[in-house]
């Protein structure tokens, strides 16, 4: 195992967030504050309870969810395919190291970086709302799990763009909008029952059903369906990197 | 001693059913300087990227240092550093955080003392904290020198490292290259300069389309196949040529001041003696004369030319 290789990429890719701190923490953070103004105070005043947890409460895990995803997804699209853009890459396909040690050095650094947001947009919800966390493994095992999951499809799609403007197209025009429509805001149980049966299609419902789960034991789908679905996208996510490197597909001629 | 690449009948086909290399079989001596020439799309850049592990061969073996490049990757690689022929930098990051991760990525332990000798031999020691941005294009060259010797290579690959550089900043690569030979590292260099070739390298590779079309050392090369001239001002003009002296290769120019003597130097004496005795005999005085070689340039051309 090349672990100098996997610290060298690890350490690198994070030095990136300290460069881009502005856009990296400030920016969440501040999306966060942003979004309690409008929802918590705005809407919550109007929402009081939901399921028994109050509104400001139960946006959380949603607005955490929200975050991990695209912070996920944008590191670790971006730690790849900035190297094939600029042409570096070569450096790291002639390197001695394997297809799993790559994956696990951007994955990881990828991982590591939307896990620290998440925490980070947790205690800022802490500064406007009293959070209480009922099973604190469980949240921290759907983050981290949520997390590296999302870097591994952040990377497939790191691999696939040849333009920045494909980097984008995903998180903006399907994640994001999965994300909204997946229950950050609301309890599928609110909408009609038609439209119910349409949200289980989204697999971010269950990512944010499981999470929220882990916050307050409300759920709207069992969570160890939540569960199944993260591991399951997550094995999807692992076999696609893996098609990627037998084959070569946009890495090698 | 074993070679310390060994190239056997290799072929790289590309998906779009394009040759780039059609059974190339090549073997690099331990602590020479070979340079591969030949012209645009030859096939240079992909037999370097194959045995680097960036390309995928389609048939063929090779090993680096006695190790199979699919097979024992890490091995063959880790002795491995390669300058491509494109600046390509991450320019956002600074000097040092940029070889700190290539030396890292060849599962080279931190190594700040080395790195910052590599700098001060490179002359970018002062600018280590720069992004690389803000370097000159001689800079952002050396860098990647940096880059690719960051983690203390036996073998070194350059891929055009002197392509588009001002001849000042050539010769010092020249002179770089030297003193890295001999410090006992196995040079591989692509060039369109054939004076660089000229000057540098032990040995020679012509490659064309795909195919390795000749290897030899340089100075066996330029015996076999370079041509000599002795060009004689004649004292007085002559209308042509005297029957004693039609025995030679001689040509007279049109004005009858010149005499043009072509040979081979292929290690046979050329009766340059015998030559001019019979000038002198012949009652024609030589006023001046002149010699000249041909250059690696002019062989490279001819064997390109014969084989097209």
């Amino acid at each position: 195992m090349n672990f100098q290789a996997i610290r060298a990429i690890y350490i690198y890719e994070m030095a990136r967030m300290r460069r881009t701190l502005l856009q990296s923490i400030v920016s969440p953070v501040l999306s966060t504050a942003l979004y309690f103004i409008v929802f918590g105070s705005a809407i919550g005043s109007r929402i009081s309870h939901v399921g028994g947890v109050n509104y400001g409460a139960f946006i959380v895990p949603g607005l955490i969810m929200l975050n991990l995803l695209t912070q996920s997804i944008s590191n670790a699209s971006f730690g790849i395919y900035f190297p094939r853009f600029v042409g570096t890459i070569y450096e790291i396909l002639s390197a001695p190291m394997s297809a799993f040690e790559i994956v696990a050095a951007y994955v990881g650094a990828a991982a590591s970086k939307s896990i620290a947001l998440g925490l980070l947009t947790l205690a800022t919800a802490a500064l406007f709302i009293d959070i209480h966390i009922l099973h604190p493994f469980w949240m921290l095992a759907f983050l981290v799990l949520t997390s590296v999951t999302f870097s591994l499809f952040g990377f497939v799609i790191g691999i696939w763009a040849d333009s920045f403007e494909k980097l984008q197209l995903i998180p903006l025009l399907i994640v994001t909008p999965l994300t909204f429509l997946g229950g950050s805001f609301y309890s599928i149980d609110m909408l009609p029952p038609f439209w119910r049966g349409v949200t289980l299609v989204n697999p971010v419902v269950y990512l944010i059903s499981g999470f929220r789960w882990s916050f307050y034991g409300l759920s709207d789908v069992n969570v160890g369906i939540s569960l199944g679905m993260t591991l399951l996208f997550l094995a999807l996510c692992l076999g696609i990197v893996a098609w990627i490197f037998k084959t070569g597909y946009r890495l090698k001629t | 001693m074993p070679p310390v690449i060994s190239v056997s009948h290799l072929s790289k086909t590309y998906a779009g059913g394009r040759a780039a290399l059609k059974d190339v079989s090549l073997e690099i001596d331990k602590g020479e300087i070979f340079a591969l020439l030949g012209p645009n799309g030859a096939g240079k850049t992909t037999l370097i990227s194959i045995i680097c592990g960036i390309v995928t061969p389609s048939a063929g073996k090779i090993t680096v240092d006695g190790h199979d490049i699919i097979r024992d990757y890490r091995a063959a690689r880790s002795v491995i550093g390669l300058v491509p022929q494109e600046l390509t930098i991450d320019f956002f990051e600074s000097v040092l955080a940029t070889i700190k991760l290539s030396r890292g990525l060849f599962g080279k332990a931190p190594d700040d003392s080395y790195l910052e000798s590599l700098l001060r031999e490179l002359a970018l020691f002062d600018r280590k904290d720069s992004q690389a941005r803000t370097l000159s294009g001689g800079m952002k060259r050396r860098l990647m020198i940096a880059k690719a010797l960051s983690h203390e290579p036996n073998i070194l690959f350059l891929d055009e490292p002197t392509a588009g550089v001002d001849v000042e900043l050539r010769r010092g690569m020249w002179d770089l290259v030297r003193r890295l030979r001999d410090a006992g590292t196995t040079i591989i260099l692509t060039t369109h300069y054939l004076e660089e070739a000229e000057e540098m390298a032990d040995r020679i590779g012509v490659i064309r389309q795909g195919e390795l079309i000749l290897v030899e050392e340089k100075k066996r090369l330029m015996q076999k196949l370079g041509q000599k001239k002795l060009t004689l001002t004649l004292s007085a003009p002559l209308a042509a040529l005297p029957a004693s002296l039609q025995d030679y290769a001689l040509s007279l120019a049109e004005d009858g001041r010149e005499l043009t003597y072509s040979y081979s130097e292929n290690g046979a004496t050329a009766p340059i003696a015998a030559l001019l005795e019979s000038l002198n005999a012949a009652g024609i005085g030589i006023a001046d004369l002149r010699t000249e070689q041909s250059s690696l340039e002019d062989i490279f051309v001819s064997l390109i030319g014969k084989t097209s």
